[in-house]
């Protein structure tokens, strides 16, 4: 497998497990601290880019830390597949809570989605700043770009 | 020495209304006192009308209180002549027409601009931009090991003759106040036009632009508890005079025909269209209002709260301290080793802790010091020691919440 095959493969790996556990005890915990411990750990489970994916055609733009989007459409069982890295815990932690959602998803499957939705968290994202929010607005746009989704 | 911290405090209304808050993101922007926002109230109320041009009684109050606003901030600088008073949107807008207005009459092609390391964009980029279109050579100051100017270079640089030395008073990342009284000296005494960015610097004592000496002096007015969208380009007349105006349009003409336009008189000359007539009025009150507070009791005071969220920090473990204590005007730039500064700042506004965090319009400074971005937090007179305890405190939560 080739790094790029295997990143995306770990990533789906993680995602799963992401949705599987730590996504309802997030939408479970009240207390701001527990909340913000696990999403700042999130990220841990899954790769880092290396150096030479951290490239400029991955890059968002508009985000106050850098984060870099990968996206591949698998023609053969039409899925679409993430992965994702920002130098920044708490918006990695965020767009994989998004990912996790999202990745293997059909194109129907992915038409029910509501892209608005998916970083709403509760007690979150209305603290975030409002260059912050512009990060994650860029990312969802990208999002539902490569998904083929209007806007 | 007199100052009643809780008085001073007390004639902010934004920290009635908003209790819960610290705030410690001065450096972008300060609150306003009561005298300033009534100033404003008043001008709307009850006179305003546009300035200069009116053939009714409210325009001529209205012209009288902006006029008077520009003596009161040509008193507080201690100006020769009112006229010396031109009034911009800020300090990005004072720098932009003075980096244009000396391109072609006082640069020209071959001749050097100074700069240094740790200046805001906003007397890097517009130097950048007309220098190259012109051909004007653009020189950098750089920082020694402490983050403080290099003093021997900056030597070196003035001999090369550059033709403007533009400089900040206090970096308004690292709140490292440089030496501009002696930087002003030394670069009269190369022949080059001085140009002081006074944006960080306008709080650190009330400015005597005539001991200065410099050419130029620039600030915002809510850098100094005024309104956003005022500021002063402060200069020399003849050095004014020298100044291409970068707008045009307005009260700055005298006489337009097709075949030619004369320009107005200063102030004027410089002022294209409306101005922002209450926020040289509410600028004008925020100079009044400070000017009879202990100015020296005030900065011990600032002073304190600097030295008690420095140590406070210092005694953490994994802080990385970028800011010196030592000629500090009020500002602490730092990091949480390993951490991303923006996920710092994020958990301390969960916390209702305001900072700012990034490379605060000042990327090169960065650059130079190896970073990629940092927390910042900025004092103010009003900030209390209890506003550093339950920031230190905060931050200990932040250190938690990351390990």
């Amino acid at each position: 497998m080739t790094g790029l095959t295997l990143l995306m493969v770990d990533t789906d790996q993680t995602l799963q497990q992401i949705k599987q556990q730590q996504l309802p005890i997030l939408i479970q915990t009240t207390d701001w601290q527990s909340k913000y411990r696990i999403l700042m750990q999130l990220g841990k489970g899954v790769p880092a880019f290396t150096t030479d994916l951290q490239r400029d055609e991955f890059l968002i733009a508009g985000c106050d830390s850098k984060a870099w989007l990968l996206h591949e459409y698998h023609q053969q069982s039409g899925r679409h597949y993430w992965a994702f890295d920002s130098e920044a815990r708490i918006i990695k932690g965020l767009v994989l809570l998004a990912l996790c959602q999202l990745n293997g998803l059909t194109n129907t499957e992915l038409v029910q989605i509501n892209f608005s939705q998916l970083f709403a968290l509760p007690g979150v994202q209305q603290n975030l700043s409002p260059s912050r929010q512009n990060g994650l607005h860029a990312v969802l746009k990208k999002l539902s770009q490569q998904a083929g989704l209007p806007g | 020495m007199n100052f009643d911290l809780t008085a001073f405090r007390a004639e902010f209304a934004f920290f009635n209304q908003q209790p819960d808050w610290v705030y410690l993101d001065n450096a972008a922007t300060m609150h306003k006192p009561a005298a300033v926002i009534s100033a404003e109230a008043e001008f709307y109320q009850t006179f305003n009308a546009n300035v200069h041009r009116g053939a009714h009684q409210l325009s001529q109050q209205a012209t009288q209180k902006f006029e008077q606003a520009r003596d009161t901030v040509a008193e507080y600088l201690n100006t020769r002549a009112r006229e010396e008073i031109i009034w911009c949107s800020g300090a990005t807008a004072a720098l932009n027409q003075l980096a244009y207005g000396l391109m072609g009459t006082v640069l020209h092609p071959g001749d050097r601009v100074l700069i240094s390391a740790l200046e805001h964009h906003a007397n890097i980029v517009p130097w950048q931009f007309h220098c190259e279109q012109l051909g004007v050579l653009l020189d950098v100051i750089p920082l020694d090991a402490n983050h403080q100017l290099d003093v021997a270079e900056y030597q070196r640089l003035l001999a090369l003759k550059p033709k403007v030395v533009s400089i900040a008073q206090v970096s308004n990342v690292l709140g490292h106040i440089q030496p501009v009284a002696v930087m002003v000296q030394q670069a009269k005494a190369a022949g080059a036009i001085t140009i002081i960015d006074g944006a960080q610097g306008i709080l650190l004592q009330q400015p005597d632009v005539q001991q200065l000496d410099c050419d130029f002096y620039v600030f915002s007015g809510h850098k100094v508890y005024g309104p956003t969208g005022i500021g002063v380009l402060y200069g020399k007349r003849p050095k004014l005079e020298l100044l291409r105006p970068l707008l045009y349009g307005g009260e700055m003409i005298q006489q337009v025909s097709f075949s030619g336009t004369t320009l107005n008189q200063l102030p004027y000359r410089l002022e294209a269209g409306t101005p922002n007539i209450a926020g040289a009025i509410g600028l004008a009150a925020a100079l009044r209002w400070l000017q009879p507070w202990d100015h020296l009791a005030i900065a011990q005071h600032k002073q304190q709260l600097l030295q008690q969220l420095h140590h406070g920090l210092q005694q953490l473990s994994g802080i990385e301290l970028i800011s010196q204590l030592q000629n500090n005007a009020g500002i602490i730039a730092f990091n949480i080793k390993g951490e991303h500064h923006s996920d710092v700042a994020a958990l301390l506004n969960q916390q209702q802790i305001a900072v700012r965090a990034g490379t605060h319009c000042a990327m090169p400074l960065f650059a130079a010091i190896g970073k990629s971005g940092a927390v910042r937090m900025s004092l103010a007179a009003y900030n209390t020691p209890q506003d550093v305890a339950r920031t230190l405190v905060a931050v200990r939560q932040v250190l938690e919440i990351l390990s």
